[in-house]
């Protein structure tokens, strides 16, 4: 059977196996090797050199291709190798990007620090308005990169509108996938060129591995993105890759799961007193909740809420959870909770940090499988240890 | 210490209560802080694994370097070297280097403003020459690959740091047991992991080595912001390996000397490059910066067809990429290795296409040397 006929849960088991593999084990071997065996002088099996190509790695692209609904993807050490090798493959000095400002902070260092140096030039703007995107665009703009749900504020950006201003101007658009996965939103079906994951979250789920991958239908970008990984070494290592390889077997069902214990504590939120704003895009107050049944599957299992009390108290809160980690990252079983203006996106200028949306009292929690009342009572318990429900007097943090 | 004791004395896990003797393998992907407000030693695996900080300071030690960070690849880590230049900046290199390095030069950094020029470094004179204004990284593998010539390093530090410009040396085909550049005036040691130092090719890694706070900064940031470190389970396995360096080297290079004694005398065989034979002309310079010559070597025969017929015979010697590992390998580089180097710089290096080069393993001599001998005798 093709993958056309399968449902996406079928595929995610099987999508990675191949009938080829040795000894018929029901897993597919780790190749933990770094060099093969040639037949004769310039004539390999296909593998020649772990830093090129891998079969353990290779197993890995294939099934998150079937995922994706292209040809096998190709995978990186990590989700900001995966960032760092995009960018260098279709940009060269005096090229501009244009970019969701509300952006994985590790993609914005990127720019700022590393490719900056080269010539390289951003322009971070608000996505969700597609008029903003069209404004930024210049001659020397090659590729959009937009981040939907946005990180942390979860602010959506509308793809297939962006696609059709890049496709008019006859440049790339790729969409860092990372929150939902092609099974909760397919970018490439909304028009994009480019799907990018961290697959350290939801496509692996267990908190095991960090790696990133790069999906396109495009033949010529797929070469390109392999050359460059070659020549920049940042290829995918075997046991990692066996890792994810397992762990997005269960991508569908953790999903569906993730999803319901995201909608049940959102709504808990929503109607918490000392909570002011939550940030969800499945509930019904989301202002972009249409915008979010058009081109999402479901809601995610991503919650940014923001507390009343001010930075103490929201940092006496984050410091009282029991059952919830304090941790970064996402998308794994384990609920974790993190403190964006404080740790992900403290190096942002206040005024701008503000701007986004990233309050002294967001607070950002990646839903994990527990049992949702369990994740609430460790929530409610902080909350009033940390005595959230009094209203305190916002204090800046700019010099912490 | 000496290295011997050194490659097995360390602490592998660094306040871990346990106390094991082989280092943890942290397999994880973040950590729980203890904080909200503020990390602890260990946020993200990206950033930093207790894993990773085991290998990189024990490489950081061998080297006599004082920051050693570790990498995916081997390429991986010199692309991160080449991350301490920006758009205008020119890198000087010998032009015998590995042909991945060389695409990486002339096919990646270009895009980014950043050129490369390729001499022979064994022409002191004439290398100094090439240095401009611009140039503010000078790049050399000693021995180089697969020629095996070999560069003063000494002479060289001087030189480019008489002009202000960087000095990376690629470390690979000596390993730390043998040679240590920081100590010769490099700034920046690299290393393809996946070579002596992992020694069983089974893991893909690259390190860097520096004794520079400010360039152990720059390198980090890079690392941490490009996302190219080394996984925890293979960097166990190069920890793993590394302990047993001394001894595997000094086996591969007994094996070495007499495959090229052996080498040298056969009717066979035209010119053998090897800096352990007194008659190769950099045998004096390799003893005076090295404690040994390695265990690659390659050879001409005068014909492709007896080249190809010798790689393709040979039973205990592989038809491999990559060299270092206790399996011995052979490839013919102009094919394999250095297809990648590009055309026209093909043609200003003497890279003579029936060049074999060898990777000599920890097998038994006479058995290696049986398996050439009839690997050469079966070329009719």
């Amino acid at each position: 059977m093709s993958s056309p006929d399968l449902d996406i849960s079928t595929v995610a088991i099987h999508g990675g196996r191949s009938l080829d593999s040795h000894a018929s084990s029901i897993l597919f071997p780790l190749y933990q090797t770094s060099t093969f065996v040639h037949d004769a002088v310039g004539v390999d099996k296909g593998f020649s050199y772990s830093r090129v190509s891998n079969p353990t790695v290779d197993a890995l692209e294939k099934a998150l291709g079937a995922l994706e609904g292209t040809p096998p993807v190709v995978c990186f050490r990590t989700g900001m190798a995966a960032v760092t090798t995009l960018f260098l493959s279709v940009l060269k000095s005096g090229d501009h990007v244009v970019l969701t400002d509300v952006v994985y902070g590790g993609t914005m260092r990127l720019f700022r620090e590393v490719l900056d140096h080269l010539g390289i030039t951003a322009s971070f703007v608000d996505t969700s308005d597609p008029g903003n995107v069209e404004a930024a665009i210049t001659p020397a703009t090659r590729i959009v990169f937009l981040e939907t749900p946005g990180n942390p504020t979860l602010k959506l950006s509308d793809i297939a509108a962006v696609a059709e201003i890049t496709k008019r101007h006859s440049i790339l658009l790729a969409v860092d996938n990372t929150f939902l996965t092609p099974i909760l939103q397919n970018v490439l079906q909304l028009g994009a060129d480019i799907s990018l994951l961290s697959t350290t979250k939801y496509i692996d789920g267990h908190n095991a591995t960090v790696g990133g991958s790069l999906a396109t239908q495009d033949e010529k970008l797929l070469e390109r993105f392999r050359l460059i990984r070659k020549t920049i070494g940042t290829t995918q290592a075997p046991f990692e890759a066996w890792l994810a390889l397992q762990g997005m077997k269960t991508l569908p069902a953790r999903l569906k799961l993730h999803c319901e214990n995201a909608q049940t504590i959102a709504e808990w939120l929503e109607s918490n007193p000392a909570v002011s704003r939550v940030y969800y895009p499945g509930l019904k107050s989301c202002p972009q909740k249409s915008l979010a049944e058009k081109q999402q599957g479901a809601a995610g299992g991503m919650i940014s809420f923001e507390l009343k009390a001010g930075y103490d108290a929201t940092i006496r809160m984050l410091n009282q959870v029991q059952l919830c980690s304090r941790a970064e990252s996402l998308g794994g079983l384990e609920t974790l909770i993190t403190h964006p203006s404080s740790t992900t996106h403290a190096d942002l200028d206040p005024e701008l940090r503000r701007n986004l949306g990233i309050t002294d009292g967001l607070v950002r929690l990646s839903v994990g499988l527990e049992a949702p009342q369990d994740i609430i009572r460790d929530l409610e318990q902080a909350m009033v240890a940390a005595g959230c429900s009094v209203q305190e007097k916002e204090v800046g943090h700019e010099n912490r | 210490m000496k290295i011997a004791s050194r490659l097995v004395s360390f602490d592998p896990a660094p306040g871990d209560r346990f106390r094991p003797i082989s280092t943890p393998i942290y397999q994880t992907a973040t950590f729980e802080q203890e904080y909200s407000d503020q990390f602890g030693e260990y946020d993200y695996s990206r950033s930093g694994n207790p894993t990773r900080a085991v290998v990189e300071k024990q490489i950081a030690s061998l080297e006599n370097g004082t920051h050693g960070y570790c990498f995916s690849s081997g390429m991986a880590a010199i692309t991160t070297a080449t991350k301490l230049l920006q758009n205008g900046d020119e890198i000087l290199a010998d032009n015998d280097l590995y042909g991945g390095t060389c695409r990486l030069f002339t096919k990646v950094l270009k895009r980014t403003g950043i050129s490369a020029k390729y001499a022979d470094a064994c022409d002191l004179e004439n290398f100094e020459r090439q240095i401009t204004p611009k140039t503010k990284m000078i790049y050399v593998e000693s021995p180089t690959n697969p020629l095996l010539r070999v560069v003063d390093l000494r002479k060289l530090g001087a030189t480019a740091h008489a002009h202000g410009a960087l000095f990376c040396v690629d470390n690979s085909s000596m390993s730390p047991y043998l040679q240590n550049p920081l100590d010769l005036g490099a700034d920046v040691v690299l290393h393809s992991g996946t070579k002596f130092l992992g020694g069983h090719h089974d893991v893909t890694a690259g390190s860097i080595v520096v004794k520079d706070k400010v360039l152990a900064e720059q390198i980090y940031f890079v690392q941490n912001a490009e996302g190219n470190a080394l996984a925890p389970f293979d960097c166990y396995l190069l920890l793993r390996g590394m302990k047993t360096l001394k001894l595997r080297l000094d086996c591969q290079q007994k094996n070495a000397q007499a495959i090229a004694e052996f080498l040298s005398q056969h009717k066979a065989i035209q010119r053998v490059c090897y800096p352990g034979l007194k008659s190769d002309a950099g045998y004096e310079l390799q003893h005076s910066q090295a404690r040994g010559a390695g265990a690659v070597l390659s050879f001409t025969t005068g014909s492709v067809a007896l080249s190809k017929a010798i790689a393709e015979n040979a039973k205990l010697f592989r038809i491999t990429v990559s060299f270092g590992s206790v399996n011995s390998s052979i490839s013919v580089p102009g094919n394999m290795s250095h297809a990648s180097v590009p055309v026209e710089l093909m043609s200003q290096r003497d890279l003579p296409k029936d060049l074999v080069r060898i990777s000599v393993g920890i097998e038994d001599e006479e058995d290696l040397l049986a398996d050439l001998d009839r690997a050469i005798q079966s070329y009719r």
